[in-house]
Formats: C-alpha cells, sequence, structure tokens
C-alpha cells in the first residue's frame, strides 16, 4: 500500500509540475521556475515561526508569498537596475535561499525543517503522515489531498482560462490589443508556479520540482506543435517518470526523488534522440530543404557577383 | 574580544577556513566577470549542480575519498553539463535556459540518487561526500587547502595569460573569429576554467548557492566601472570580503552555516550596489531622469514664449500663468517652477506675478523652436512622413539634438526658410 501511495504522490506533483512547465518553456521562464522553487524557502521558514507548526495553509500562504516577490524582484533588478535578466535571476533566487537557510539555522530550536529535506524531500516518509478525522477515520495520506487539491486547482485555471493563458503566452501584443492584462495572468501563472512548488516541496523538494517542471513539458515540447496536445504528452511524461523512478529507486535502495528526478532526464533523451519530428535522427527532409536553400542561395550570390 | 582573535590569525585553524574561503570566492569571482558579460551566467549553475554525480561516480569507482580524484570526476561531468546545454540548444528548438533547467535538474537527481544510494550502502568512508551539497568551509583541512589552492593556482594562472583573448571573446566573439583567434579553442579553454572555478568553489558553499559565488560579485561590480580589470579586481575584493566575513560569522556562532553567509554578504553589497552606484545605480538613474525632465519643462517653456511672441509680433510681452496654459496644456505646478527655475538662471525676467523673455531666454527659445520645425521638415522630406504625423517625434528630438546635428541637418535641408506647415523657420540674424 505504502508505494501505492509513494506512486501516486509523485504522479500529482508531476502532472501539476508539468502542466504548469509547459506555459513556463514556451515563455522562456524555465528557469524563473528554479529560481521560485528554491526562493520559497524562506517564505516556508517565516509561515513555520508564525504559526508555531507544520500547518498546510500558512505554509502555502509564506511560499506563494515570496514566489510572486521572487518574480517581482526579477522584474525590478532587470528593468529599472538595468541588470541582465540571467544575472537577475541568479542573484535573486541565491540571495533568498540564503536567507532561508540562515533561518534554518537561528531558529534550529524552533524550526523543525533541514536542509537536505528542502533540497531532496522526503517522499518516502508520505505514506506515513496520514490524515485521520476527529472521527478517527483514516483518509489516507495528508501529501495526497494536499497535492491533489493544488492539481485540481490547477486544472480549472487552465480549463476555465485556457485561451486566456495561450494568447498572452504565444501573442502578448496580441493579447494586449485584445483586452487581455499579460501582468495578471503572468501573476497567476507565477502564483500557481509558488503553489505547486511549496505543495510538492515536503515530500520531493526543490529539486525534483524543478525537475517536473521542465524536463516533461521540454519533452512534450519536441514531440508536438499543438498546445494541446503538448500538455497531455508532459502529463504523461510525468507520470510514466514517477512510476518507473519509483522502481529504479526501490532497486538500487536511493532517494526516490532523485530518482524520479532521473527517469525524466532519461525519458527526454529518448525523445531527443527519437522523435520523428525534431530528434536527432528526425527524417532527413527538413534538412534536405535548408541543404536546397543554401544551395540556392549560393548559386544566387555566384550570378550577382558575376 | 573575539574580534582580535579572529583577525590575529594566531589559530591555524582560522588561518585555514580564512585563506580557503578568500581562495574560492576570489577564484570564482575573477572567472564570474566573463560568464556575466557573455550573459551565460546561469550556466555555472548548471555546472555546480553537475558536479555532484561526477563527485559520486569517481567514489563508487575508487572507493575512497582523495579530493584529487572527486575533482576529476567533478570537471569530467560538469564539463559535459556545459556541452550538453549546448548541444540541446543547437539540436532542438529548446531555449537556452530550458537547456540549462533541464541538465541542471536531471544531472542532480542523477547525483541524489548515487549519493544516497552511497549512503545507505554502509561504506563506512562515504561520510563527508554530502559536504559538496552545502559546502564546508568552516571545516577545511590543510590537505584540502592544498589541492584547491593548486586549482585556483592554474585557474588564475590561465586567466592571466589568456586575459586578452578571453576578454575579446566575452564582448565581440565575431570578431576575434574575424582576425583569426582560434575561438573555438579559448572558448573551451574558458569553459574548463569555469568548471574549475565551480568545483573549488562549491567546497565553500554547496550546489545550490554556488551560482552566487559567480554571477553575484561580476554583477555588483558592473555597476562601479567599465573597465574590464578594474571590474574583476572590484569582483574579487567583494568576493573575498565576503569570504572572510563568512568565516567571521561562523567563528562567532560555530551552528551558524558559513557558505550562505558568504551569499548573504555578497548579495547585500550587490543590492547595495544596485541601488546606489554612481551612474548606473537606481537612484542615479532617477536622479538623471528628473533633471532630463526639468530641462524638457524649461525649454518647451521658452520655446511657448516663443512662439507666443511670434503670434503677437512682440517677444518682450509679459506673460501671466494663465495666458501661458492657454496656448499650452501642462501641469500648473511644473510650470510654476519651471518658471522659477528661468528667472533664476537668467533667460527670464519677473516683474509681480508676470514674466517676459530676456535676450538670452528669447535666442534659447528661438533655438527649440527651430530644431522643431526643421525636424518636422527633415521627417517629411527624408523619410516621406505626412506633415500631419511629424510633430510628436519633433517634440522630443528638438531636445536631444546637438549644435553639431543642428548644422548638418541645415546643410541637408539647405537652409529652408518655412516648416511643412508653412511656419517660418527663425534664425539668429532675424
Amino acid at each position: 500500500m505504502s508505494s501505492f501511495w509513494i506512486i501516486l504522490t509523485g504522479a500529482l506533483v508531476a502532472v501539476t509540475c508539468s502542466l504548469l512547465g509547459c506555459y513556463l518553456i514556451l515563455r522562456r521562464m524555465a528557469m524563473v521556475g528554479d529560481a521560485i522553487s528554491h526562493a520559497v524557502l524562506p517564505g516556508i521558514v517565516l509561515a513555520f515561526l508564525i504559526s508555531g507548526s507544520r500547518q498546510t495553509i500558512p505554509m502555502l500562504i509564506g511560499a506563494g508569498f515570496l514566489g510572486i516577490l521572487t518574480t517581482f524582484l526579477i522584474e525590478f533588478l532587470h528593468k529599472k537596475a538595468r541588470l541582465q535578466e540571467d544575472a537577475s535571476i541568479g542573484v535573486t533566487f541565491t540571495w533568498l535561499f540564503a536567507l532561508g537557510v540562515i533561518l534554518i539555522s537561528v531558529f534550529a530550536n524552533k524550526v523543525d525543517i533541514d536542509q537536505e529535506c528542502v533540497l531532496y524531500g522526503e517522499i518516502a516518509y508520505v505514506p506515513l503522515d496520514l490524515w485521520i478525522t476527529d472521527a478517527g477515520l483514516n483518509l489516507g495520506p495528508q501529501a495526497i489531498w494536499i497535492m491533489g487539491s493544488i492539481l485540481i486547482l490547477v486544472l480549472i485555471t487552465i480549463l476555465t482560462s485556457y485561451k486566456e493563458l495561450l494568447v498572452t503566452t504565444f501573442d502578448p501584443s496580441y493579447a494586449a490589443a485584445i483586452g487581455y492584462s499579460t501582468a495578471f495572468w503572468h501573476y497567476v501563472l507565477m502564483s500557481m508556479v509558488s503553489l505547486a512548488t511549496v505543495a510538492s516541496f515536503e515530500s520531493v523538494g526543490a529539486i525534483l520540482v524543478v525537475a517536473f517542471l521542465i524536463v516533461p513539458a521540454a519533452t512534450a515540447y519536441l514531440l508536438t506543435d499543438r498546445f494541446g496536445l503538448m500538455l497531455v504528452l508532459a502529463a504523461i511524461f510525468g507520470i510514466l517518470s514517477a512510476v518507473s523512478g519509483y522502481v529504479l529507486a526501490s532497486q538500487i535502495d536511493g532517494s526516490i526523488a532523485g530518482a524520479m528526478a532521473t527517469m525524466t532526464g532519461v525519458i527526454f533523451a529518448l525523445v531527443f534522440i527519437f522523435s520523428p519530428k525534431y530528434g536527432l535522427f528526425r527524417k532527413k527532409s527538413q534538412t534536405d530543404k535548408t541543404g536546397m536553400i543554401i544551395e540556392e542561395n549560393k548559386a544566387g550570390i555566384s550570378y550577382k557577383t558575376q | 574580544m573575539k574580534f582580535f582573535e579572529f583577525f590575529s590569525f594566531t589559530d591555524p585553524n582560522i588561518r585555514y577556513v580564512v585563506a580557503g574561503s578568500i581562495l574560492m570566492t576570489v577564484c570564482s569571482a575573477v572567472v564570474g566577470c566573463f560568464t556575466f558579460l557573455r550573459k551565460r551566467a546561469l550556466i555555472g549553475d548548471a555546472v555546480a549542480h553537475a558536479v555532484l554525480p561526477g563527485v559520486c561516480l569517481s567514489f563508487l569507482l575508487t572507493g575512497e575519498k582523495n579530493p584529487f580524484v572527486l575533482l576529476i570526476g567533478a570537471f569530467i561531468t560538469g564539463g559535459l553539463s556545459i556541452f550538453l546545454v549546448e548541444f540541446i540548444t543547437s539540436k532542438t528548438k529548446l531555449k537556452e535556459d530550458s537547456a540549462i533547467g533541464i541538465v541542471l535538474s536531471v544531472f542532480f537527481g542523477i547525483g541524489i540518487l548515487l549519493l544516497t544510494a552511497i549512503q545507505h550502502s554502509g561504506n563506512a568512508n562515504q561520510s563527508g561526500l554530502d559536504s559538496f551539497l552545502f559546502g564546508k568551509a568552516a571545516s577545511i583541512l590543510p590537505e584540502d587547502l592544498y589541492s584547491f589552492g593548486l586549482v585556483g593556482v592554474i585557474l588564475l594562472i590561465g586567466v592571466f595569460f589568456f586575459f586578452k583573448e578571453f576578454t575579446l571573446i566575452s564582448f565581440d566573439r565575431n570578431f576575434a573569429e574575424a582576425i583569426g583567434l582560434p575561438v573555438k579553442m579559448l572558448e573551451f579553454i574558458l569553459t574548463s576554467i569555469t568548471v574549475l572555478a565551480v568545483v573549488t568553489g562549491i567546497q565553500a558553499v554547496g550546489v545550490v548557492l554556488m551560482a552566487a559565488m559567480l554571477i553575484t560579485p561580476a554583477a555588483a561590480a558592473r555597476y562601479w566601472t567599465h573597465n574590464l580589470t578594474i571590474m574583476m579586481l572590484v569582483a574579487a575584493t567583494m568576493g573575498a570580503f565576503s569570504g572572510i566575513f563568512g568565516a567571521y560569522i561562523s567563528y562567532l556562532a560555530p551552528s551558524m552555516p558559513t557558505g550562505p553567509w558568504i551569499v548573504m554578504v555578497i548579495s547585500m553589497i550587490a543590492i547595495i550596489s544596485f541601488t546606489f552606484a554612481p551612474v548606473k545605480g537606481v537612484f542615479a538613474r532617477l536622479r538623471k531622469q528628473v533633471k532630463n525632465q526639468k530641462q524638457i519643462t524649461d525649454e518647451n517653456i521658452l520655446k511657448l514664449f516663443f512662439q507666443l511672441g511670434e503670434k503677437d509680433q512682440d517677444f518682450f510681452t509679459e506673460r501671466s500663468i494663465n495666458s501661458l496654459l492657454e496656448r499650452r496644456s501642462m501641469r500648473r505646478d511644473h510650470l510654476k517652477k519651471g518658471l522659477a527655475r528661468l528667472t533664476e538662471q537668467g533667460f527670464l525676467a519677473k516683474t509681480k506675478d508676470h514674466w517676459k523673455f530676456t535676450e538670452a531666454g528669447k535666442a534659447k527659445g528661438q533655438r527649440v523652436a527651430r530644431l522643431h520645425r526643421l525636424w518636422e521638415l527633415y521627417l517629411t522630406q527624408y523619410l516621406q512622413l505626412a506633415p500631419d504625423h511629424v510633430h510628436d517625434d519633433a517634440e522630443t528630438i528638438e531636445h536631444i539634438i546637438t549644435p553639431e546635428l543642428e548644422s548638418k541637418i541645415l546643410e541637408q535641408l539647405q537652409y529652408p526658410k518655412v516648416d511643412p506647415h508653412d511656419t517660418k523657420i527663425p534664425y539668429k540674424d532675424f
């Protein structure tokens, strides 16, 4: 039974993150996702200090707040201080992560979070943390309920605002012209990434969140040009990585989160090599066409220079 | 007095820790300047994460924790990660940031998997491998220091010898290629040096925070200078300072993590630089903006006096605020402040609540009006724009055109008499 709960948690995290990841990849914000997943740490610690316990709601609020603050800081450094974007991301998230680790050490006796858990989580303990009602009814692991709710929230947002998110992603100026606020949808997306990050955080750790945010979406992107299909494929790749990662981890007795991240990479590598459309061994037609264009251009140049 | 105890460096442990922290921070700060200028700051993050599987693999293969063996493993996977980022970016439609994210998270996942597998295997020799995760600046041993010292020296010598070439490929790769430099080779050397710096620095601050040691000092230093040599020295000094400070804090409070404190200090330095640096800082920029805004208001007021003078055929009529606002709408408080400034500078003369041109004011107002009309004419003649589309553009450019540019435009337009709206273009001799 416990393997089932672990795989289910992994799959829920995988689907939630992969769906959001599709938007991040297309908006060229993959590293912003990475930054948020690290920078929520001080938010979690502060929520812990204020609420005095490991309750979910304060942590979600704390981390959500930090997630928004991170995107805001990155924007500020980039736009107002004119720091180049990659450096703005790097400076912001390392600073906030350092702040989080320092806070943990300062309040070590009050805060029950440890650094390693932050990085690679403890998905193996998910089945132990059960949600038992006052009446004594066992409702299964808490993590399942939390991740499940976040996934439903993400799904509802994507389904109801499919068009808005799509248009602001692909063509911000057109979106602005037909009256969608790009800034609004940007922050909606960023808050969802923060929520997903912090909810996944305890069970799988920051690194697996990043892997699930970026890798399955990128894999799906190599297979299709249709956005709806990309979302579905990304979710499927996410689930596949979660299941196969669990098997791998139990084979070599290692970290489950690490193994799941490894499997996202293995699936990416396979698709990267064999994808019919964009893989390394794709049909030659495309390259032939480019080759033809180059040949024609050469002929044109030599004609002109004569 | 803990302060003197620490800074007299009598305790050999303190000496090792301080020397180690300085060495690591300085190396990464120097190399970071190049990665920063090549806009590849986050690649350092990918390398830092990719080091972990290399360390674990070389431990699995050799079964010992010899720093040199671990460094070789780290160097191989770190280099591989850079290669893979470039490979994925060039072979697929994925952008560089996605490629970095993929490589970073997957390599780190593999690293964690191997690390935990090693820990669970019960090999007694393994303890301490996880110091790569969070750094161990506070517990550097002499033998660590020698191996990292050697790496650091190799690295700094490399930068010293190829300084000119690295500068060139960082600023203008195409030019470097055109003058026949072996760009690919140089990039490979620079990449190797970056990997070396990451592998060394990771010992101080750990995987996640390593990116800060590369990016933050360089980004901060960039706000103080335009000169690369100075930028490097500033970055190195900032890095060294944060290294000493981090070591000092964990000496005062041994439970404090050294790495995060080093990053905290360097981040604070960076944030101060971003906000307060002269010329490039946020405040300096704001001040510049306000100054430009004032200049534009003042010039517009003088132009307004000139236009009203043209209409009345008398440039030295006294005018009230309301009569000015009738012709051109602007914010009343801006107008009042502008009038006060212009009176003080001697362009306007004030009598009670009326203002009128002085000779100097008339000359300046005439010049702004002339530039406006010249630019309108230039746009209609050379860009074939319709006469009713050129006003807004001229409204901006009239404050920017230099006397040299003005004479060029006059020459091009052959000293025209009227603008596209048939208004006279005023010259000094009129």
